[in-house]
C-alpha cells in the first residue's frame, strides 16, 4: 500500500503512517461540520443587527441552539420526491454538491509547518506541490451538484437555476484562476504552505522592513485579493451573486424540488464551501496563521515566534470568521445583480483586470529580481499609478457612455385617441 | 505505477479510442458525437502519458534523453488539451447556431452542403 | 502477504480502469445525452486518477480543471439549453450503421492490439523518473523548448473564443432593433 502512495505523492503522503493521515483528515472535516451550525447562527444574528432587528434569540443563550433546532426540524420533515424526477441523478446531486465543499480544504494549511511547530504533522491534509491547482480543480467540480440538481428536478425553474449557475461558475472560475496565478508568480510556488511561508518574509522583499509580506498589502496582491474575494462569493452562489436561487424569479432555483435532508445537504455544502473559501483567502492573501503582519525577529522579539506558532490555528480561525463576516456583510449590503450585470462584471471587468494584474506582477518580479528588491518600490508606485489611470479612464468612458443618451422619439398607443407621438427629451432614467 | 505493465494502460487507451470511433459512427446526436471525439482525444492523452512514463524505446538509453522524451510526451498532452478546448468552444457554438436555424439537430438531416 | 501487497497497484489499476472503460461504453450506449455526458465526466475523473498513478500529477490536476471543470460543464450547459428549447428526442434508429460501426471498431481494436500492443507486452517497469510530472520541470520545458507552440496554442484559443462568440451571437440589425423597441412599447412595456 505504501508503494502505491509513494507513487502518488512521493513527498507528501508518506511522511507518516496512515493513522496520522486519518487524524489530519478528521481535523479538517470535524471542525467544519461542527462550526456550520455556529456559522448559520452567526449569519442570522449579524444580518439582524445590520438590519436593525434582533434575530433568533429564543432557543438557548442568545439563540445559540437555534441552528440545532432547525436541523432537527429539517431531519423530521417529510422527504418528498416528485414523481417526474430523474431519480438516479436526483438522489446523487446533493451528494455531489457536498463532496467538493469538504475536499476543497485538503491542501489548506491552518497552522505552521515549520520544523518547530506542533502542527507540522497535522496540517495540511496533503502538502502537495500542486496545492493551489488542486483547489481550483475541486472548486470547479462544485458546479455539478447544482447543475445536476437543476436538471434532475424536471422543473423549469430548477433548470433555469442550474443553467445560470453553470454559466456563472465558468465565468468566475476564469478570473479566479488568473488572480491566483498572480499569487503563484509572486510566491514562485503552487504549494500552499510555500505561499504562507513567502508571506512571512519582509514586505515587498525589502530586507530591513519589520512588516510581513502579506499579499493583501502589496499592490498586485491587493488587486488579486479583491478579485478573488468577488469570485469566491460568486463561486459559492452567495448574495449578491445568488442568481441560481433568486427567489423572486426562480422560486428557489436548483433546489426548488428538494426537501428535508436533501435540502439540508445542499445547504450544508454551501456553508462548508464558504468556510473553506474563507480559509483559502486567509492562507493565500492574509498571511495564513500569522496573527499580525509583524516580523518579530526583525524588532528583536524573535522569541515570540514559537509562542505564536502554537496559537496559530486560533488566529487562522479568526481570519476565517472575518472572511465569513465579509460574506454576510455583502449579503446585507448589496442587492442581487441582474444577469447581464453579472456577466459584464465577470468578463468585462474582473477578467481584464486580473490579466493586467498578471502583467504587472510579472514586471514587478522581473525588475526586482534583476535590479534588486529596492527598485520594486518605484515600479510598484508606477504600477499603482498606471492602474489608477486605467481604472479612471474606464470609469470616465463608462460615465460618458451612460450620459450619451440622445433625446428619443417614443411612439406609444393611447387606447382612447389612437397613435400619439411624444418627443421625450433627456435620458430615460 | 510499479507492477502494472505498460500494455494495461495502452489497452485502456485503445478500448476508449475504439469506443469513441464506434460512437462517432453509430450515434446521430451531434453533441454525443462530439463527446465521443473527446473520448478519443483523452484515450490518446492516456497513451502519450503511458509512453512518456514507461519509455519502451530501446534506442533511448542515456538519462538526459530519457528525461527529455518524458517531457515531450507531457507537452503533447498539454497541447492536445488546448486544441480540444478550442475545438469544443467552436463546435458547441456551431451546434447552437444550427439549432437556432433549424430547430433540429439530427446529424442525418443536416445536408445543406449537398450539391 | 508479500504477494498481496505486490498486487495492490494492479488491483487498484484494474478497478479504476474497469470503471473508466464502462463509463466509456456508457457514453456511446446511453440514449439521453445528459447520461452520456455524466459518463464522460466520470471517465475523465478516473483518467485523472490514472495520470496520478503514472506519476504525472500536474497533468492529472489540469485534466480535472480543463475537462471535468470546464469542457464538460460547457457540454452540460448546451445540452440543458437545447432541452429548454423543447428539442425533439432523437430516436436512434437501428440501421446498418450499427453493424458497420461494430465491425469497424472490432477491426480497429484487433489491428492496433496485435500490431502495436502485443510487441510491448514485456514492458513492465517505468523508466522515466518518479517525479517527472512535477510542475517545476513541466513549466521549465513548456517555457523553454516549447515557447512557440505555446504561443501558437494561445493564438488558437483566442481564435476559438472569437469564433464561438461570432457563431453563438444573434445578429440584430439596426432596423430590427428599432422595430423591437416600438413593439415593446406598444405592448405596454416601457423601456428603461
Amino acid at each position: 500500500m505504501t508503494g502505491l502512495l509513494t507513487n502518488f505523492y512521493a513527498d507528501a503522503l508518506t511522511r507518516d503512517t496512515w493513522w496520522i493521515q486519518l487524524i489530519r483528515v478528521l481535523l479538517l472535516i470535524v471542525p467544519i461540520l461542527t462550526l456550520v451550525p455556529g456559522l448559520i447562527w452567526w449569519e442570522r444574528r449579524l444580518l439582524s443587527w445590520m438590519q436593525d432587528r434582533v434575530g433568533p434569540n429564543r432557543v438557548g443563550p442568545w439563540g445559540l441552539l437555534q441552528p440545532i433546532a432547525d436541523g432537527v426540524k429539517l431531519f423530521f420533515k417529510e422527504d418528498i420526491t416528485p414523481a417526474a424526477v430523474d431519480r438516479a441523478i436526483y438522489f446523487m446531486a446533493p451528494a455531489i454538491a457536498l463532496f467538493p465543499a469538504f475536499a476543497l480544504g485538503a491542501t489548506m494549511p491552518w497552522g505552521s509547518v515549520d520544523p518547530d511547530s506542533p502542527y507540522r504533522l497535522l496540517t495540511p491534509v496533503a502538502d502537495v506541490p500542486i496545492g493551489i491547482l488542486y483547489m481550483m480543480a475541486v472548486s470547479s467540480l462544485g458546479v455539478y451538484g447544482v447543475v445536476l440538481g437543476g436538471y434532475a428536478s424536471n422543473n423549469k425553474y430548477s433548470l433555469l437555476g442550474g443553467l445560470r449557475s453553470s454559466a456563472q461558475l465558468i465565468s468566475y472560475e476564469l478570473a479566479m484562476g488568473v488572480s491566483l496565478a498572480c499569487i503563484v508568480l509572486a510566491s514562485g510556488s503552487l504549494r500552499m504552505t510555500d505561499m504562507v511561508k513567502v508571506q512571512e518574509g519582509p514586505l515587498w522583499g525589502i530586507g530591513g522592513l519589520p512588516i510581513q509580506n502579506w499579499f493583501f498589502f502589496t499592490p498586485y496582491g491587493f488587486l488579486a485579493g479583491v478579485i478573488f474575494l468577488i469570485c469566491m462569493v460568486a463561486e459559492t452562489n452567495r448574495a449578491p451573486f445568488d442568481l441560481p436561487e433568486a427567489e423572486n424569479e426562480l422560486i428557489a432555483g436548483y433546489h426548488t424540488e428538494y426537501s428535508s435532508m436533501k435540502f439540508a445537504v445542499y445547504f450544508m455544502g454551501e456553508y462548508a464551501a464558504m468556510f473553506v473559501f474563507s480559509g483559502i483567502f486567509a492562507a493565500v492573501f492574509l498571511g495564513g496563521w500569522n496573527p499580525l503582519p509583524i516580523r518579530w525577529e526583525a524588532i528583536g522579539l524573535g522569541g515570540l515566534n514559537h509562542f505564536l506558532k502554537i496559537l496559530g490555528p486560533l488566529f487562522f480561525i479568526t481570519k476565517m470568521a472575518f472572511g465569513i463576516s465579509v460574506y454576510i456583510w455583502l449579503r446585507a449590503t448589496l442587492p442581487r445583480l441582474r444577469y447581464d450585470q453579472l456577466m459584464d462584471l465577470g468578463w468585462k471587468s474582473l477578467l481584464p483586470l486580473a490579466a493586467l494584474n498578471l502583467i504587472g506582477i510579472a514586471t514587478w518580479q522581473y525588475v526586482s529580481s534583476v535590479y534588486g528588491a529596492g527598485t520594486a518600490i518605484p515600479v510598484g508606485t508606477a504600477f499603482v499609478i498606471l492602474a489608477a489611470i486605467i481604472l479612471g479612464f474606464v470609469l470616465i468612458t463608462r460615465k460618458a457612455n451612460a450620459r450619451d443618451f440622445k433625446p428619443r422619439t417614443v411612439r406609444y398607443v393611447d387606447a382612447g385617441k389612437g397613435s400619439v407621438e411624444v418627443a421625450e427629451t433627456g435620458a430615460p432614467s | 505505477m510499479n507492477g502494472v505493465p505498460l500494455i494495461f494502460y495502452l489497452g485502456l487507451g485503445l478500448f476508449m479510442f475504439t469506443t469513441g470511433v464506434v460512437g462517432v459512427i453509430i450515434r446521430r446526436n451531434p453533441i454525443v458525437i462530439f463527446m465521443c471525439i473527446e473520448l478519443m482525444l483523452n484515450a490518446v492523452n492516456l497513451t502519450f502519458l503511458a509512453f512518456a512514463r514507461y519509455q519502451p524505446s530501446v534506442l533511448v538509453t542515456n538519462t538526459d534523453q530519457l528525461n527529455a522524451s518524458a517531457m515531450h510526451g507531457q507537452m503533447m498532452v498539454i497541447f492536445v488539451m488546448a486544441v480540444a478546448a478550442a475545438e469544443v468552444a467552436v463546435g458547441l457554438g456551431i451546434i447552437m447556431a444550427i439549432f437556432r436555424l433549424r430547430d433540429d439537430i439530427d446529424i442525418d438531416e443536416l445536408n445543406l452542403l449537398r450539391g | 502477504m508479500q504477494n498481496l501487497t505486490q498486487q495492490v497497484p494492479l488491483l487498484f489499476f484494474g478497478a479504476v480502469a474497469g470503471v473508466a472503460a464502462m463509463a466509456a461504453v456508457g457514453v456511446v450506449a446511453f440514449g439521453s445525452a445528459i447520461r452520456s455526458a455524466l459518463c464522460l465526466v466520470l471517465n475523465f475523473f478516473l483518467l485523472s486518477i490514472l495520470y496520478f498513478t503514472l506519476g504525472s500529477q500536474t497533468l492529472g490536476i489540469i485534466q480535472i480543471v480543463v475537462y471535468t471543470g470546464a469542457i464538460m460543464v460547457l457540454f452540460l450547459f448546451v445540452i440543458m439549453l437545447l432541452n429548454l428549447g423543447g428539442i425533439k428526442i432523437l430516436h436512434e434508429k437501428r440501421d446498418p450503421r450499427l453493424i458497420l460501426g461494430g465491425v469497424l471498431g472490432l477491426g480497429l481494436f484487433a489491428l492496433i492490439a496485435t500490431q502495436i500492443l502485443l510487441p510491448l507486452q514485456r514492458v513492465t517497469q517505468p523508466r522515466a523518473a518518479q517525479d517527472f510530472g512535477k510542475p517545476e520541470s513541466l513549466g521549465v520545458t513548456l517555457f523553454s523548448g516549447y515557447v512557440w507552440p505555446f504561443e501558437l496554442a494561445s493564438f488558437l484559443l483566442l481564435i476559438g473564443i472569437v469564433g464561438s462568440i461570432l457563431l453563438a451571437k444573434r445578429r440584430i440589425l439596426p432596423s430590427e432593433r428599432q422595430e423591437d423597441s416600438v413593439r415593446s412599447l406598444e405592448s405596454g412595456e416601457v423601456a428603461g
